[in-house]
């Protein structure tokens, strides 16, 4: 399979292929060698503070976590087995219930052993994030440390 | 007010089910909590769809960070007076070991507790408690600090 026919698949089929991501309701909505764009309509199961109406922090990790994840595979334009090594979010603003949530994920550095991503998730615009985040993978350790995304 | 008794509740008898389903989050992953002698224990049963890879098999990586995160709200939640539910600042984890498509566990400890603002370290195990797959740490802002409203809360 070429690289863009992998990512155009990796785009249909990573919510079938991640159990959890097609629980969570998950869509990949672009996956280049660039970035990886993923969006999630909120569900009121995902609410985390009811008296406020706002979504739990944790969606939203696990929205970044896998967009970040599924990045380096488009990046490649193969799949690669992996183990994350660390996440760090920064809660900008709340998540509100009444819209769906956007993330993008980009590998901003390669190298043999390692990958670094950055991601922001937004509602209403890019512009304002709602979270941003980075994370670093280990690339070609299958059953090492963290999860193979 | 729901919060207030559904605490009260928990610390009566040490059942927090009605302080889980306040937080519908929670209730959805399937976390349980227990208080044992007032120290909130915290329990992710196992389900088929928390795996993230199935070919390894393995949980999904940001179930693990959710449940920790959700696990140290909830222990925020158990062991303050807080009236309303802790805002979320940000969340950094450390990922040890593959998680294993078993029960995870987590136990928090409030490593510093301003007037403002709570810092908690969460750790998370799955049957070794001395072998954690995970170590996190989360800031979260008080009730005491929501007048006015800060930045976090737009």
């Amino acid at each position: 399979m070429d690289k863009d026919a992998f990512r155009q698949a990796l785009m249909e089929r990573a919510p079938t292929l991640v159990p959890h991501l097609g629980e969570l309701g998950v869509r990949v909505s672009y996956a280049g060698a660039d970035h990886c764009q993923g969006i999630l309509a909120c569900r009121p199961e995902f609410v985390g503070d009811v008296e406020r109406g706002l979504i739990h922090t944790g969606v939203v990790t696990t929205l970044i976590d896998s967009v970040a994840g599924l990045s380096i595979f488009a990046h490649l334009g193969r799949m690669q087995p992996l183990a994350t090594l660390d996440l760090r979010v920064d809660y900008l603003r709340a998540t509100r219930l009444a819209c769906e949530l956007s993330c993008r994920a980009e590998c901003y550095r390669m190298t043999d052993q390692i990958a670094f991503v950055r991601a922001e998730a937004w509602q209403d615009s890019r512009q304002t994030p709602v979270a941003t985040a980075l994370a670093t993978f280990m690339l070609g350790l299958g059953g090492e440390p963290g999860h193979a995304a | 007010m729901k919060l207030v008794e559904a605490r009260r509740v928990a610390r009566d008898t040490g059942d927090c089910r009605l302080l889980v389903a306040s937080v519908p989050y929670a209730a959805w992953l399937g976390l349980r909590t227990t208080l044992v002698q007032g120290v909130p224990r915290l329990e992710l049963p196992f389900r088929k769809q928390l795996v993230g890879n199935p070919a390894t098999p393995s949980l999904h990586g940001g179930v693990i960070a959710a449940f920790m995160e959700t696990a140290a709200l909830l222990h925020l939640m158990l062991t303050l007076d807080e009236s309303r539910v802790p805002k979320s600042v940000d969340f950094s984890i450390d990922y040890l070991r593959t998680g294993r498509t078993v029960d995870c566990h987590a136990a928090c400890e409030v490593t510093r507790l301003g007037r403002r603002v709570a810092q908690v370290q969460i750790r998370a195990w799955q049957g070794d408690e001395s072998r954690p797959v995970a170590l996190a740490r989360a800031h979260f802002l008080l009730a005491a600090s929501s007048e006015p409203e800060p930045a976090t809360a737009r």
